[in-house]
């Protein structure tokens, strides 16, 4: 089955999903709780397609999204994935 | 749940709203109010009336009958009326359609078969624990509802559906015929609990029945208190009033029920308890006309209390009045530096800071106590309204206590004292639309009645002097005034984070100053070198210059340069640039109209100081001190402002219509370009009607002509305007204004002295009016361009009638934009500080909310505070490259 691929949009920034053993050190460079993380819903597309790439994501894991930025050029943020 | 919070221990999680039950009416309630009087004949409150005792005391000296607390004391206590026939509440009347639209008429279950409700039942439990929000769960009753409503038949009982329809705001029909509250309420009765969930009620807390009111609650007197007027007479609150009329009605409908009157008579008093009741909950319901009081203003009641913007909510609770706050026109005073504010004596006399008595200044706080609260004298000295004991007893300071006050003055008391010059203070003017509308200013006492300040501190308030009023804080707390004094003084918002830029800076006067002052480099004698710099802190004149016949005088420039920082380097091009006066190939110093400004060492060498250098929001050379610092920044405003008044009022400055004059021949120059391009429109429509214009890309053939006319047009009148201005040289003062920047346009005086142009309403030629025409005074079809709003006198010659009717029309447009516009952005503003009021940036630049929720991961991603940007650059690699090289830099730069 052919699937249109999210993440090849211009519009929809890099995803990538945050291998659990390196969870807590990049929380612990944010200096955040992870229920205090932007959230992503497990419906969201782009974790479907994710999905594929990585098998089963749970809840609470860690997305690293890559996005251009008007004033800093490419940042980084995080999000947790949360039931909807 | 959040320790980033400090100090806040709980966290509201949700709230739920519910209905009360005629059983929760009457067990709440402390008196059952059955006469509709309020007091005696000796003015006290009457047993079972509105003002019973039950119910609160409004009245000092009286005590509650409830709770046995005096005025302040008591919380008040409702009461309750029993109705003599139930009622219809309209802030339900949608849910009790939705409820008799859904149920069965005679069995009452909901209209859906058994299987339907399961599923619906699942569909309900699945949204709740996926989290779903109140109003998603709203959506899901509302479909089932109008499922349940579509069916004819109840697929319960079998009895056959009839349609109900509302007579707004609160009668009911069957088919035609009315249904009483006393039905209505006996179906809603019948609706069974296991039902109710499906209705989007939780039969554990209400029942849809409750919304016809059997029993009403009667606020506690506290609500409602009676006001009494100077004149001894007493008024009642527009709550009582009408609880009045509702009690008068049911008393009525009681007595005419037991004695068994006619039922056309009963139904009228019903209808007219309906009435009452239902405006009593909200006098602006539709369909019905609002309650009013004997002088004819409508009444306030429940929902009038709340709503809108002079409602509770908006007025009494986003916004509050406040103490030490006064509020009064304002007026421009030059020799005020940025920072301060001009206070009226009569103002900060009323006005106060409390000040705890130390065993430092108690001897000081004395002296101000022992002048009492209005102190006499020629000189403003500071006394003081009140001091507070330490068990927080308030003494009013008069002239008979106040030596008394004096000896008792100890440590630990506070003093009440009068505002004294220093004192910092907040100052604001509304529209509050971002930060630099509320700043920090010192007070400076002043005589008359106006609050005054620097006029380079208009453009951050928009604030000019036709009668603006502005407001006047005072803080009252040692943190308060730190944080003002840091983070909210004026000097310290020199810098807008809207651009990054200044804000705050010259306008009119000083560019126009500044500009005679350095253009072209004027000498003066040294009498009125001495003048200008009078007003400022110069005890020593530069070395003076010598003239051929031995007469001292100095530069402007130079003068110019005394109030500059002394290591500053730098090089811009002026306002009254105009490259094609150089070929478009800038020669720097040897600029022939003295428009490339260098600066050397805080020396100006070269240029003009136009808006360019120092305006607000243009100037580049207050930008780069600004950069310095914000002390050194306000020096040089404070410094620039002073200088440009005593250069100004020394030389004099006047502009009259006479400015715009131009010669004959440059008159009828005008009019020649002018009739040529009215003979061009004319031929491009001859064009047009033969067929033969050939259409733009993407245009139709009409929208072609337009397009060729309006640029015709437009190159006529800028054709005019440059004639006009070929006659309108830089001595002439309007011209001096509009080139430097102070004030006006060249394209303003040009249409004073040439021709004022195509008005236009959205972009396009005037085209409505009549019927294929604009005004009667043209022939239908006519799209010349006198005929289609092209004005070809000037302002100073005076319009045409229908020019005038022309130009109204263009005049509007602008007119209804700012109003449309300032009515949008308002809700837009209100919308966006809901929405982003309680954000804030912490420690490591992340922006979170109060829960410590993170909305940013770093302040705007790259933790820039604009106001400290350049810009909105990082860095300015010029600006550090001119600091490192200086000369050698800004030289290599040119190239
Ligand atoms: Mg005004
Ligand atoms: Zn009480
Ligand atoms: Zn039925
Ligand atoms: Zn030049």
């Amino acid at each position: 089955m052919v699937r249109f691929n999210v993440l090849e949009h211009e519009l929809v920034p890099e995803h990538y999903l945050v291998p659990k053993e390196e969870e807590e050190k990049i929380l612990k460079e944010l200096g955040v709780k992870k229920e205090n993380l932007p959230r992503i819903k497990k419906s969201d597309a782009v974790l479907r397609v994710l999905e594929r790439k990585y098998g089963h994501i749970p809840i609470g894991s860690l997305i690293k999204i890559v996005r251009k930025s008007p004033t800093a050029g490419r940042i980084t943020v995080y999000r947790v994935v949360v039931r909807d | 749940m959040s320790p980033h919070v400090f100090g806040l221990t709980k966290r509201i999680n949700s709230i739920k709203f519910s209905l009360l039950s005629p059983d929760e009416i009457r067990r709440m309630s402390a008196v059952k109010v059955i006469t509709a009087d309020t007091y005696d004949d000796d003015g006290f409150p009457i047993d079972k009336g509105l003002m019973d005792l039950h119910m609160g005391v409004i009245e000092p000296g009286l005590r509650c009958k409830t709770c046995g607390g005096k005025v302040d004391e008591c919380p008040g206590h409702f009461g309750h009326i029993e109705l003599a026939m139930p009622v219809i509440h309209v802030g339900f009347v949608k849910n009790i359609q939705n409820y008799l639209d859904a149920t069965c008429r005679e069995c009452g279950r909901i209209k859906l078969k058994d299987d339907e409700i399961e599923i619906y039942k699942q569909k309900i439990e699945e949204a709740k624990k996926m989290g779903a929000s109140p109003l998603e769960l709203l959506f899901i009753t509302k479909k089932i509802i109008e499922d349940a409503a579509s069916r004819p038949i109840c697929p319960h009982c079998g009895a056959e559906q009839k349609k109900i329809t509302l007579d707004k705001p609160t009668t009911f029909r069957e088919e035609g015929r009315k249904l009483t509250p006393k039905e209505i309420r006996e179906r809603l009765e019948r609706i069974p609990d296991e039902d109710l969930p499906l209705l989007g009620m939780n039969p554990e807390t209400a029942r849809p029945e409750w919304m016809v009111l059997t029993v009403l609650p009667v606020p506690p007197v506290n609500v409602r208190p009676t006001i009494t007027l100077e004149t001894g007479e007493r008024s009642e609150d527009d709550l009582t009033h009408k609880l009045v009329d509702i009690i008068r009605i049911n008393q009525r409908l009681r007595e005419n029920r037991d004695s068994g009157a006619p039922q056309l008579i009963i139904e009228d008093l019903w209808e007219l308890l309906q009435y009452h009741v239902t405006t009593y909950f909200d006098n602006q319901t539709s369909g019905i006309p609002p309650a009013r009081h004997r002088s004819g203003r409508p009444l306030k009641t429940l929902v009038q209390r709340l709503k809108g913007k002079e409602g509770r909510f908006r007025s009494n609770l986003s916004g509050k009045r406040v103490n030490f706050s006064a509020r009064t026109v304002i007026s421009p005073e030059p020799f005020l530096s940025i920072n301060e504010v001009g206070v009226p004596e009569e103002a900060a006399r009323e006005l106060t800071v409390p000040i705890t008595v130390t065993e430092y200044n108690i001897e000081k706080m004395r002296e101000i106590v022992r002048r009492g609260s209005n102190p006499k004298g020629e000189k403003y000295v500071p006394g003081a309204n009140y001091v507070i004991r330490p068990d927080g007893r308030r003494i009013k300071i008069t002239d008979r206590n106040a030596e008394d006050v004096a000896k008792k003055l100890d440590i630990g008391w506070v003093v009440e004292r009068h505002l004294v010059d220093g004192d910092v203070v907040l100052f604001n003017r509304q529209p509050s639309l971002h930060r630099m509308s509320m700043m920090g200013h010192l007070v400076k006492v002043m005589p008359n009645r106006t609050f005054r300040f620097n006029l380079a501190v208009c453009p951050p308030y928009n604030a000019d002097f036709d009668g603006d009023e502005m407001n006047l804080h005072v803080l009252q707390s040692e943190e308060a005034r730190a944080e003002a004094k840091i983070l909210m003084l004026v000097q310290e918002h020199i810098l807008s984070p809207r651009f990054g830029g200044p804000i705050i800076g010259g306008i009119h006067d000083h560019i126009t100053a500044m500009f005679l002052l350095t253009h072209k480099n004027p000498k003066f004698t040294k009498e009125q070198a001495i003048h200008m710099l009078s007003y400022l802190d110069y005890d020593e004149l530069p070395e003076p210059h010598k003239d051929e016949n031995g007469n001292e005088f100095y530069y402007g420039k130079e003068l110019f340069s005394l109030i500059l920082p002394k290591n500053l380097n730098m090089e811009f091009k002026s306002k009254i640039c105009d490259p094609s006066v150089c070929n478009n190939k800038c020669v720097y110093e040897a600029c022939p109209i003295d428009a490339y400004v260098v600066i050397r060492d805080g020396k100006l060498i070269s240029g003009t100081i136009d808006e360019n250098a120092i305006g607000s929001m243009k100037g580049k050379l207050l930008d780069r001190i600004a950069k310095m610092g914000s002390d050194e920044a306000r020096k040089f405003i404070d410094n620039m402002t002073r200088l440009a008044v005593g250069v100004i009022s020394y030389r004099g400055f006047t502009s009259g219509i006479d400015d715009e004059d131009i010669p004959e021949e440059a008159i009828i120059q005008i009019h020649e370009i002018i009739k040529e391009s009215i003979k061009k429109t004319d031929e491009l429509i001859e064009l047009y009607k033969q067929g033969l214009l050939q259409p733009a890309p993407g245009r139709s053939i009409e929208e072609t002509l337009e397009m060729e006319i309006m640029r015709v047009l437009a190159h006529a009148r800028d054709e005019a305007g440059k004639i006009a201005s070929k006659h309108l040289g830089l001595e002439n003062p309007s011209v001096i204004m509009a080139r430097s920047g102070a004030r006006a346009s060249m394209l303003n005086l040009s249409q004073m002295a040439g021709s004022i142009g195509q008005q236009s309403v959205r972009g396009q030629r005037l085209h409505r009016g009549y019927q294929d025409r604009t005004l009667p005074h043209f022939k239908r079809g006519d799209l010349g361009a006198l005929a289609r709003g092209f004005v070809e006198s000037s302002y100073k010659k005076g319009l045409s009638p229908t020019e005038y009717f022309f130009h109204s029309m263009g005049g509007r447009e602008g007119l209804v934009d700012t109003a449309v516009r300032t009515s949008r952005s308002g809700y837009m503003q209100r919308r966006l500080i809901n929405a982003l009021e309680d954000l804030k940036v912490i420690e490591d630049r992340k922006v979170v909310d109060t829960a410590g929720n993170v909305v940013q991961f770093l302040y705007g991603d790259d933790g820039v505070d604009p106001t400290r940007s350049s810009g909105g650059e990082n860095v300015d690699m010029d600006e550090i490259l001119t600091d490192v090289l200086g000369d050698k830099y800004l030289l290599r730069r040119r190239k």
